[in-house]
């Protein structure tokens, strides 16, 4: 009937508007893979509404003393009812491009709250609002007696038939707004938008039922929190948005307040607003659980293919390209699982090109994965670069070496610094703050060398080097100005006087609480921040591993042997670096665990999971070739090293 | 089918098993045989009287202070916090004078209730209602595990050292390499029922512990006697213990763990300390784990007669109902296709062949109908200068060594009568041209030890190290000199070395045939 019309309906619209969200990834070979799984999982999520919509009105209805009435109550509500609640699927999945692989992590508080005030999280908090108080309504209305509708007839003492505002409804739809906003927000400072891949491979209806009871738990008790808080915000500022609706819809207040004390210890009505909360919630939750069991299956890529149609396909093209990281997620997932368990795919991996005789898809594959491991490296040797030389913006290593060269006055023999100094005199002593417009041009190239692009980019220019700024710079001031002074160029004093007083307002501003406390940075962000997007780097490693592991058996032409001496090497090079990397503060503290929630924390977590993979896969390499390796062309320093792994020391 | 007549009779008393050489198992009569062998580590004692226990029982110690009365709300917080639930009910029904009537009488009657429920619950799974303690000890492969003073034993996989858990709730990390011992303590380390390194990683090690699972990173260069237990990752979940089993991932990336009481295993991803819990109805709980040791399946028994076999790639599950009782224990044979398992109250050994089918690319392997009798233990009696002994009945466990070689099967015997001791047999496995155990003989120790916990040494280069831990305390090794079937290039790079005995062996000098060499 209309019920099935209804959601057929949706499920074509749904699926419309992620198709063409996906479409914006340009690639018709993205849309195949991605579309079809948010399509499925949406509608999944539609056909488990009428179950979910069942048990809310059982418990909606639930009364002790009346069990057969209630029965039969719900099943003449169920035939009416889930046409009504087919409608009112809440899909943010409608901001599937929102979605991501590698979580955004927000370094200080700031950097969280200008996520929080970011256009497009306003809108997404404003949908969820509009959504709320639409599932809020259905569910008054599935609910009926009190909470059916907005107004009421009401006798007046003059005998005129008056509408009156009912003001249990009002509650009700003020708490789904509330509801959808604070799930928003919690979704933001949570990272619900990250989708974590599992290191288990099950299938869905496993992962699925295994997830369940932790979203049920999830959803009631936090909507247990979501009404406490709710009704002490109705109790102390509920007449606002009373007083406005009666002012719009020209309604009249009739019985006492709600927002009194008595008002809101009425028992059914906070059981009826929990369930209520407990339902959105659950559907969100499971929307959102579906849409990341979907996304993170496994897709298996073919190696190579005869038609040269297919090639975008095949998982060396793939794997190369940059755009959608999903995609690219998902190749090397694919990568990891294939050189662990399938042969026959493992073959093709080590073939040659039928003319030519080319290891094409091996070069491809290995070059690929080493690139991974070299851009994490390097990533890593600048951060500790930066952080090694105690905020001085080492990483702009020849700024240092300028500024240690104006001190010791050689300044006037070298041209370069000469006429920066003369472009822009004080600029850089001032502002290591990089983004800072009155930064020199000199300084904004040397920056660049960071690719402001990669996750870390906010570390560098964090407020505790920018507070640290004027304190350690305070001597070359001085020389700087008696140097000016020397020249005797007013322009240049009132320039440093401007600076002077940027320098002064920070080193005010740094002082008050609120200020240091939201500019301060978070103990372990930057560390998580520098391995966000480690699980790509830990499948790399594993494919790697896995693929020379078997390589000693199954690769006939040799074409691994080739390679081995570069992957060993980077793969030691980046163990040097994740080494150095822990003896930093706060790098090796474990975050706590929290197990009851929808927050995907795993990537607070990646860290030490890289770790240990990349430990596993040189072990895995040793073991496997054993005093092979012997023969393998590395530098001494790295010989050195792997002798270490060989006789298990590491 | 072998059985156990076809054994060589167990070696008279005073007697103990040395090694095997030349498919002879040698023996040696004084204890003060000084034996020199080239590369076998040294045997330990741990003397029960040198281990410091610890009286503290399990429950509180609420009974060592005084009592003092309190306020209702304090005990009744006391005992909410203390007993949960049962607890308060109990409290409250307790204390009548002070609570109204009905209170009291309606939790006397909610009490009644949820005892008459879990009673039901118990008579379903009556592994339930044993303490921690008694349920580790129940289901732990180490026999008699509440009185052994080495609890568990588990060798490095790859490099030549191993880790002892003694009574004392501490673990002993033995290296021949290097000088320093380190003793592992922790907090929470109490009951260890398994301890197991960690696969391609030389610091790793696993230990099942009554309330949770630690992981100890202990660090094979460090000096220091006494790793601090911030060295330790705790593993808990709730629910979750008394963990009775765990097993690591041949490529060392996952750790399965295990509890009689949660009718989940867990997967953990040990480094990120996230657990996965894979759950089925049936059994309820999983009681022994074994990974195969390609990694492909893993055996997971439960405390009914059920045990199931997950495929690890996608993880699903062969259920396998036996028909007497549960499964008691089980091996896999080196390249994962063959499992040879053990039912409690049965006295055979049953084998259970799994066939990956080359090519396909499908996760599921297809599995065998039913199992096959491969041995038959049943009770036999063997004659011996002291007096008639009878060897057989039920398997405590068994242990198959990474060649796939030598199988040691522990049998339990029975603690009281004399002439029913525990002992080992161990066979020798054929795989081609069809599977077959073929006696090797008996593995004794010194009068009035009793074997209790044995395993494999996972490289030894000459054949197979058996390392048995004894009911006094001892732990030695007996090594198995044989020239391997399935790995000819080892037997090239080192030949085979018999100990050399230095008197009192004469006898055995004689026999040296190689009969392995011309099979």
């Amino acid at each position: 009937q209309c019920m099935t019309s209804n959601i057929s309906n949706l499920g074509l619209w749904e699926s419309l508007s992620a198709c063409e969200v996906c479409a914006d990834g340009n690639a018709l070979f993205h849309s195949q893979v991605v579309c079809w799984r948010a399509v499925a999982s949406i509608a999944w999520s539609v056909l488990l509404l009428p179950p979910t919509t069942a048990v809310f009105t059982f418990f909606s209805k639930f009364s002790f003393l009346h069990p057969i009435q209630t029965i039969s109550e719900c099943i003449s509500l169920m035939t009416s009812a889930s046409a009504i609640f087919s409608l009112i699927l809440v899909l943010k999945d409608l901001i599937l491009s929102l979605f991501s692989v590698i979580p955004t992590i927000a370094c200080s508080k700031i950097a969280l709250l200008a996520q929080l005030l970011h256009p497009r999280q306003l809108v997404n908090s404003l949908l969820h609002c509009i959504m709320g108080v639409i599932v809020a309504w259905c569910c008054g209305v599935t609910m009926g007696f009190r909470y059916e509708s907005l107004g009421y007839p009401c006798p007046q003492s003059d005998g005129l038939p008056l509408m009156c505002l009912n003001e249990y409804q009002l509650i009700l739809l003020l708490l789904g707004a509330f509801v959808g906003f604070s799930h928003s927000l919690l979704g933001v400072m949570h990272n619900f938008n990250y989708i974590s891949f599992h290191t288990v491979q099950q299938y869905k209806y496993h992962r699925f039922k295994g997830a369940l009871p932790l979203v049920a738990r999830c959803s009631v008790t936090q909507a247990l929190y979501s009404v406490r808080n709710f009704v002490v915000l109705y109790f102390f500022l509920g007449h606002v948005p009373r007083a406005w609706i009666c002012q719009t819809l020209n309604l009249q207040l009739n019985r006492s307040a709600l927002d009194s004390i008595s008002g809101l210890l009425d028992f059914t009505l906070l059981y009826h607003l929990w369930i209520s909360a407990t339902f959105f919630l659950f559907l969100w939750y499971i929307t959102l659980l579906l849409f990341r069991i979907f996304v993170t299956e496994v897709h298996s890529f073919p190696v190579q293919s005869s038609f040269t149609d297919d090639t975008p396909q095949c998982l060396p093209t793939v794997l190369a390209e940059k755009q959608p990281m999903i995609l690219k997620f998902l190749a090397l997932q694919d990568l990891a699982l294939l050189s662990q368990h399938s042969l026959a795919r493992r073959c093709e991996v080590f073939s040659l090109s039928q003319p030519g005789g080319h290891a094409h898809n091996w070069n491809a594959i290995s070059k690929e994965c080493l690139s991974l491991l070299a851009d994490l490296t390097q990533r890593l040797q600048a951060y500790h670069d930066t952080i090694a030389t105690n905020g001085r913006t080492k990483s702009l290593s020849s700024g240092s070496e300028r500024k240690s060269s104006s001190e010791t006055s050689g300044i006037f023999t070298n041209n370069v610094d000469l006429r920066s100094l003369v472009g822009e005199p004080l600029t850089a002593p001032f502002t290591p703050d990089l983004v800072s417009p009155f930064a020199s041009p000199a300084l904004r190239r040397l920056a660049t060398v960071v690719d402001p692009g990669s996750p870390w980019y906010g570390t560098v220019q964090s407020p505790h080097i920018m507070r640290r700024g004027p304190k350690l710079w305070s001597t070359s001031t001085g020389d700087q100005s008696t140097f000016l002074e020397k020249l005797g160029s007013y322009f240049f004093k009132t320039k440093t006087f401007f600076f002077l007083c940027v320098t002064q307002v920070k080193n005010f501003l740094s002082k008050r609480v609120l200020v240091t406390y939201l500019f301060n940075k978070l103990p372990e962000a930057s560390s998580q921040a520098l391995f966000a997007d480690s699980q790509a780097h830990i499948w790399a490693l594993e494919g790697l591993s896995y693929l020379v592991q078997a390589s000693f058996s199954e690769d006939h032409f040799g074409v691994v042997q080739t390679t081995l001496p570069s992957i060993l090497s980077s793969m030691l090079l980046l163990q040097e670096a994740v080494d150095r990397h822990f003896k930093l503060p706060h790098a090796s503290s474990k975050p706590s665990r929290s197990t009851s929630s929808m927050e995907e924390s795993t990537y607070k977590t990646l860290r030490f999971a890289l770790r240990a993979t990349l430990k596993t896969a040189i072990y895995r390499i040793t073991t496997t070739f054993g005093d092979h390796l012997k023969a393998v062309q590395i530098s001494a320093e790295h010989r050195k090293r792997l002798q270490q792994f060989l006789e298990y020391k590491e | 089918m072998c059985s156990l007549a076809l054994f060589p009779p167990p070696l008279p008393s005073g007697h103990t098993t040395l090694c095997e050489s030349n498919n002879q198992l040698l023996s040696r009569t004084d204890i003060n045989d000084r034996i020199t062998q080239d590369s076998s580590p040294p045997s330990l004692h741990f003397p029960r009287e040198s281990l410091k226990l610890h009286s503290r029982t399990e429950s509180s110690s609420k009974a060592a202070f005084l009592d003092h009365s309190e306020t209702l709300w304090m005990r009744s917080a006391a005992a909410w916090r203390d007993g949960g639930l049962t607890g308060l009910l109990n409290e409250i029904t307790n204390s009548h004078t002070e609570v109204p009537k009905w209170l009291s009488v309606s939790s006397g009657c909610v009490l009644a209730l949820l005892r008459w429920v879990s009673s039901f619950h118990g008579s379903l799974f009556p592994h339930l209602t044993l303490s921690s303690e008694d349920m580790i000890a129940e289901f732990s492969q180490v026999l008699n595990w509440s009185d052994c003073v080495v609890r568990a034993f588990s060798w490095h996989p790859h490099a030549d050292k191993f880790a002892v858990a003694l009574l004392d709730d501490s673990i002993k990390i033995y290296n021949p390499k290097s000088a320093t011992t380190p003793t592992l303590k922790h907090r929470l380390q109490r009951s260890i029922a398994a301890v197991q390194w960690k696969p391609l990683c030389a610091s790793a090690l696993a230990v099942a512990c009554q309330n949770c699972l630690l992981v100890w990173h202990v660090d094979p260069c460090s000096l220091s006697t006494r790793p601090s237990s911030g060295c330790a990752q705790v593993l808990s979940q709730p629910g979750h213990s008394p963990v009775t089993s765990i097993a690591w991932c041949p490529s060392g990336s996952l750790l399965v763990s295990s509890s009689p009481v949660d009718t989940a295993m867990i997967v953990w991803d040990v480094a990120a300390e996230s657990g996965v819990p894979l759950q089925r109805v049936g059994g309820g709980g999983v009681t022994f784990l074994s990974w195969s040791p390609d990694g492909s399946h893993i055996l997971a028994s439960t405390p009914s007669a059920l045990f199931r076999v997950w495929e690890t790639r996608m993880w699903t599950c062969e259920r396998w109902p036996c028909v007497k009782g549960r499964c008691q224990s089980g091996c896999w044979s080196p390249d994962g296709s063959r499992l040879l398992f053990t039912v409690q109250s049965e006295t055979v050994i049953y084998s259970l062949t799994f066939t990956d089918i080359p090519g396909v690319t499908t996760s599921t392997s297809r599995g065998p109908q039913a199992a096959a009798v491969v041995a038959d233990l049943s009770e036999t009696a063997f004659s011996t200068p002291d007096g008639d002994i009878i060897v057989g009945g039920e398997i405590q466990s068994m242990a198959w060594d990474l060649r796939g070689e030598r199988l040691a099967v522990l049998l339990k015997g029975d603690s009281n009568a004399a002439d029913r001791p525990a002992i080992i047999a161990v066979f020798k496995t054929r795989a081609s041209p069809i599977f077959e155990l073929l006696p090797c003989g008996f593995v004794q120790g010194e009068p009035g030890a009793e074997p209790r916990l044995m395993q494999f040494h996972p490289n030894f280069r000459d054949g197979a190290l058996l390392t048995v831990c004894w009911s006094n305390g001892k732990i030695t090794h007996v090594p198995f000199y044989f020239l391997s079937a399935s790995f000819p290039q080892l037997s090239f790079v080192g030949k085979p070395s018999p100990p050399r005995l230095q008197d009192g062996a004469a006898d055995f000098t004689n026999q040296s045939l190689f009969t392995e060499l011309i099979s």
